[in-house]
Formats: structure tokens, C-alpha cells, sequence
């Protein structure tokens, strides 16, 4: 079962591989790329299975022990992520071969959406602070290369901010892993939670956490470092959009949770009442600048700085309720953001514009992919019986519980104006007529375009109503990973006694 | 030796910031350059600089005797040249491909993805 770990990273690399040497026309591409996400997809099942079987499973890199070697760790928060990114690579696969244009293809797109993957999956998997860094620089060169390839000039200019604030994040993660080294002697993580306790140096562990915090946070997209996210996100292609939207943010999230778990000692640090700070002006920053937009994709991505701010809120309450409530939350907002970016294309590919005041009447001209809008549209905002309901409802209970009424009210007033963004796209974009009258529609999706763009929308749709309506397991499940994270004690035992050769 | 290199880091990660917050696109990357070197070095100093230690176990023995520079950190700056290169590199090209099709070199007038007011943005074709 370990040797499981190391599959969710070398699939997507030998697709990379096979895309690279051969297979010269799109249509192949798209057909060895989705054939090896989806083997992705299985082997995250299979890993999904094996942790809840066994337990956190270790693997060794290279059979040296762990605190000198690259440890490579599943455990539950890890493995769920894996689970979810090959949900969501999947979806954007299967979408890109519907969407994205020949000489796209031709310079290599196919490729560097699986090398995308394996740094995202790396990421997750890894147990090691500097081999994380290393996934980061994987992933990011991958993304800084689908931001610009086959772009004009909008594109150029995202990718331009994105590249520049991306790298100060890498500058700054690799300084704190210096200096983390220099201070612990290891950059092991469970070896970092049994070292760094003890180190006398509450004062420097702290200096070094923030370096972590602002390398992260810049990749989180918190406040006030998350300006490269909505001068990047609405410009490359929409399933490259769906990929970042979904899943970029997200591996910054989980490195703060795995840091300020796991590796820093939090109770000694008092860094706990900047972190709600940040986070609730994150939510409430980015839920504004989402009501000032008028375009569609813009909209969705200040929504995911908001929505960012919940999970760090998460993090930053602490409670073991709190954390569980994080976790499902970013699951559920991986699965739903990506949908609405999914959607996002859709509309565009009907009405011709995202700009909402160029489009209109899908309601009329397109009920499936209206009723397909509301699924994650209402999940984001918080209706019951959609997942997002159950997502704020933990992290607004945490917040009760732990008597931080205006935390609780952020919580209540940022969620009524993500309706107030949902309700404007829908009311522009869905209910009013085409300003440009009937003229302006863009032939009907049918046959093989309307199966690859539509079917992806659809299964992710799905999953956020099955959530929604069965979120006992989910939650059960996020309560776990909150409580091994808590108490890392099994963590440290597998990585550091147990899981040796 | 430390203390030289810190200030050495320090001068620098200064320069660096004063190069990055430049409004023009080159000299940010100049900026990006000297912090990403300074990191390195800030990587080196954390493994203990000495002069001619090199970390050899002397043989018939577990460790070595005397204080000795640590391997690791250096090879994790290799590590870190390697990729600090390519994304650099990288970026070069991006900037310059930018500067190109956008025809300004001043960050701040870079606007095509995000144009001044939505007003604006809703006039294009």
C-alpha cells in the first residue's frame, strides 16, 4: 500500500511524458490527457481507501530513515486534497478538450496541465518542508506557462503581475526554510513539531512563522497580499482558469493549516489574533471587490479571495470544530469554484462575452445550463441544502462556540453578500434579454461540444448536491483530519518510529 | 564571518526592495534577481561558514571531530540556483514578450486585463 503514495505524483508525470513524445494531434492530446487523469483519479481513490484502512501511511524516499531523508506522508488532509484535485483536473481536462484552441495545444498545453497536477498532488503529499518547496516551484512554473501560452495582451498582463508576486511567495518560503534550518536542524515536518517546542527561542520561531504566514498568504491570496489573483485569473482559458480557481489557492490554505498545526507550535507563537484579523479582512475585502465587478470571472475570482478568508478563519479559531470546519470547507469550495469557472465558459461560449453587460437570456436560450448555474451559485452563497450550507453553518458554530460574536457576524454578513454577486450575475447574464437582441447568439452547443463542456459542469454539480443533501461522511471524515492534526502524535509516530523501513 | 554575511544579506535584500518597488517592469526583475541571491546566501550562512572544514568523518569514527560546514544547506541553495534560474529566466522573456505587446514598461499603465473603470471596459469591441 505504501508505494500508493507516489502514484498520485508520477501518473500525471508520465501522461506529461507520453504528451510530450507523441501523439501530435489535439484530438489524441485531449484523449491521453483525460485517460491519464483519470488514472489519477483512481490511484486517489485507492489512497483515499488504503489511509482510511491503515491509517497515515509513510513512504521513505529512497529507504533513508526519516529526519534525513524525503519523507513522502498521506494522511487524511493530504489525501483528501489529492482526491479532490484529481476530481477537478479531471473536469478541466475533459472541459479543455471542448475549449481550448489548436495552437494552444500546439505548444504543449496538454502537458503542462498534468505537470500542474503532479506539483499540486507533490505538494500534498510530501512531509518534507524543502521538497514542498520544490513541489511549489513545479507547480508554479507549470501555471506561469498555461497563464501566457497562446495569450494576447490581457494575458500577458495577468501573467506579468501573477509571475512577479508569485515569485516574492517563493523568495520569501525559501528564506523561511532557511532559516528554519539554520534554527531546528531539520526540515522534516514531524521532526520540526518534536523540535521546535524546545528550542527557548519563542521570539525567532515566531519571526520565521511569519515569514511562512506572508509566503503562503500571498499564494492563499489573503489580505492585503491577493492583488495578483484578479489581475490573473480571468485571462488564460476558462478550463486553465477552472484549474487555478479550484486548486492554487487552495495548496497556499493547506500549507498554512499543515504550518500552523503541525510544524509551529501555535499556543506559543501568539499569532492567533492576526490570523483572524487577516482572515476576516480577506472576506470582507474580497466579497466588495466582487460587488464592484461587472464581469464575470472577475466576480468569481474576488469570490475566492472572500472565500479563502472562511477557511483561514478556520484555521485561525482553532477549536477542533473550527478546523474540521475548514477543511470541509475548502473541499466543498474546490469542487463549486471550479464549477462556477466551468459555467463561466459556458456562458461565454452562448452569449459571447464575459462582460455582463454584453450577455444576457441564457435563461431563455439555455434552462439546462441555468438550472446548472444555480447548483453552485446557491452552494457558494450558503442555501441550504447545498454543501456550502453546511461548510459556514460548522464555521459560524465554532465561532458561537467559542463566543467571537464578530467573527460569527463576518461570517453572517459576508455570506449575504455573496448572494448579493451570485444574484447579480444571474440576474444579468441569466434573466435579462441579449442587449444585442436574438442576432447575438452564438450557434447552440450540440453533439461532441456540448457533451465535453456540459458533462464536467454536470458531475461537479452533482457532487456539491450530494454533499449537500449526505454531508454526515464528509463531515465525519473532516473531523478526523482536524483531529490528527490537532494531536499530530500519530503523525510523528508513523513519519518517525513506525514508518522506517 | 556570520556577521559579514548578514550584513552583506542585509544590503542586499534593501537594495532589492528599493529596486522592486520601481515601477518599471526591468528594474523590478533586477530587484527579483538580488532577492533571490541574497536568499541563497541567507540559506548558506543558516548551514555555519567556516574556512577549509570540509564535512569528512574521519575514518573508524561516526562523526566528525571538529566543527564542520553542513553539506545540506548547500545543497539545497544548488537546488534553489537551479530553480531560481529558470523562473528568472522565465520571467525575462515574459517581461520582455510583455513590454511588447502591451508597449509599456511602467507597471502602473499596464491595465489590458484590468482596465480603469468597468465603463471603459464595457465600450470595447
Amino acid at each position: 500500500m505504501k508505494a500508493w503514495i507516489v502514484a498520485p505524483i508520477v501518473i500525471p508525470l508520465a501522461t506529461a511524458t507520453l504528451l510530450v513524445l507523441g501523439f501530435s494531434t489535439p484530438r489524441r492530446q485531449h484523449a491521453v490527457a483525460v485517460a491519464g487523469t483519470f488514472a489519477l483519479a483512481v490511484a486517489a481513490v485507492a489512497l483515499l481507501l488504503g489511509v482510511e484502512r491503515e491509517g497515515i501511511l509513510v513512504l521513505q524516499a529512497g529507504g533513508w530513515a526519516a529526519p534525513f531523508g524525503i519523507t513522502l506522508v498521506a494522511d487524511r488532509l493530504g489525501v483528501a486534497m489529492v482526491m479532490v484535485t484529481a476530481i477537478i483536473g479531471l473536469a478541466s481536462v475533459v472541459f479543455a478538450a471542448g475549449e481550448v484552441d489548436e495552437s494552444r495545444m500546439r505548444f504543449g498545453f496538454a502537458p503542462l496541465v498534468q505537470v500542474l497536477l503532479a506539483g499540486v498532488c507533490g505538494a500534498f503529499l510530501t512531509g518534507d518542508v524543502f521538497n514542498l518547496y520544490v513541489w511549489f516551484e513545479v507547480m508554479l512554473i507549470a501555471s506561469f506557462a498555461l497563464l501566457a501560452i497562446g495569450g494576447g495582451r490581457e494575458q500577458l498582463d495577468g501573467a506579468l503581475k501573477y509571475v512577479a508576486l508569485n515569485l516574492i511567495s517563493t523568495l520569501m518560503f525559501l528564506s523561511g526554510a532557511g532559516l528554519l534550518y539554520g534554527m531546528a536542524g531539520s526540515l522534516n515536518m514531524a521532526d520540526l513539531n518534536q523540535r521546535l517546542p524546545g528550542l527557548g527561542q519563542p521570539g525567532l520561531v515566531a519571526a520565521v512563522a511569519v515569514m511562512f504566514l506572508l509566503a503562503f498568504g500571498i499564494k492563499a491570496a489573503l489580505f492585503p497580499v491577493f492583488s495578483w489573483l484578479p489581475a490573473s485569473y480571468h485571462t488564460p482559458p476558462v478550463a486553465v482558469s477552472a484549474l487555478f480557481a479550484g486548486l492554487l489557492t487552495k495548496v497556499g490554505v493547506y500549507a498554512l493549516i499543515r504550518f500552523f498545526t503541525i510544524i509551529f507550535p501555535r499556543e506559543q507563537l501568539g499569532l492567533d489574533g492576526v490570523l483572524v484579523v487577516v482572515a476576516a479582512l480577506t472576506m470582507v475585502t474580497g466579497v466588495l471587490g466582487a460587488a464592484a465587478q461587472s464581469e464575470f470571472r472577475r466576480i468569481l475570482g474576488f469570490h475566492i479571495v472572500s472565500q479563502v478568508g472562511y477557511m483561514v478563519m478556520g484555521l485561525a479559531l482553532g477549536s477542533p470544530l473550527a478546523l474540521a470546519g475548514a477543511i470541509f470547507y475548502t473541499l466543498h469550495h474546490i469542487i463549486v469554484k471550479s464549477n462556477l469557472f466551468l459555467l463561466s465558459g459556458v456562458s461565454k461560449r452562448l452569449s459571447g462575452s464575459f462582460e455582463l453587460s454584453r450577455s444576457g437570456g441564457l435563461y431563455t436560450r439555455a434552462p439546462l445550463v441555468a438550472a446548472l448555474f444555480l447548483i453552485p451559485a446557491f452552494s457558494l452563497a450558503g442555501f441550504p441544502p447545498l454543501s456550502g450550507f453546511w461548510s459556514k453553518l460548522l464555521l459560524i458554530q465554532a465561532g458561537i462556540e467559542l463566543e467571537q460574536w464578530w467573527v460569527v457576524a463576518v461570517l453572517v454578513i459576508v455570506g449575504l453578500l455573496t448572494v448579493y454577486s451570485m444574484t447579480k450575475i444571474w440576474a444579468e447574464a441569466f434573466w435579462k434579454a441579449h442587449p444585442d437582441g436574438d442576432d447575438a447568439w452564438r450557434e447552440p452547443l450540440v453533439g461532441r461540444e456540448r457533451a465535453l463542456l456540459l458533462a464536467p459542469v454536470i458531475a461537479l454539480a452533482l457532487i456539491t448536491v450530494a454533499i449537500g443533501l449526505w454531508p454526515a461522511p464528509l463531515f465525519e471524515f473532516a473531523r478526523a483530519a482536524a483531529a490528527d492534526l490537532l494531536d499530530p502524535t500519530a503523525y510523528v509516530t508513523a513519519v518517525l518510529g513506525g514508518g522506517s523501513r | 564571518m556570520e556577521a559579514l554575511l548578514a550584513l552583506l544579506i542585509g544590503a542586499l535584500v534593501a537594495a532589492s526592495v528599493y529596486l522592486m518597488l520601481s515601477r518599471h517592469v526591468v528594474r523590478f526583475l533586477f530587484g527579483l534577481v538580488l532577492f533571490s541571491n541574497a536568499v541563497n546566501l541567507l540559506l548558506f550562512a543558516a548551514g555555519r561558514v567556516l574556512w577549509g572544514a570540509p564535512p569528512l568523518v574521519p575514518e573508524g569514527l561516526e562523526a566528525p571531530l571538529e566543527a564542520v560546514a553542513n553539506p545540506l544547506p548547500q545543497a539545497l541553495i544548488l537546488t534553489a540556483i537551479v530553480i531560481g534560474f529558470g523562473l528568472l529566466a522565465f520571467a525575462l522573456v515574459l517581461s520582455v514578450r510583455g513590454v511588447a505587446a502591451l508597449g509599456t514598461a511602467d507597471l502602473d499603465a499596464m491595465r489590458a486585463a484590468e482596465p480603469r473603470s468597468d465603463a471603459a471596459s464595457s465600450e470595447r469591441p
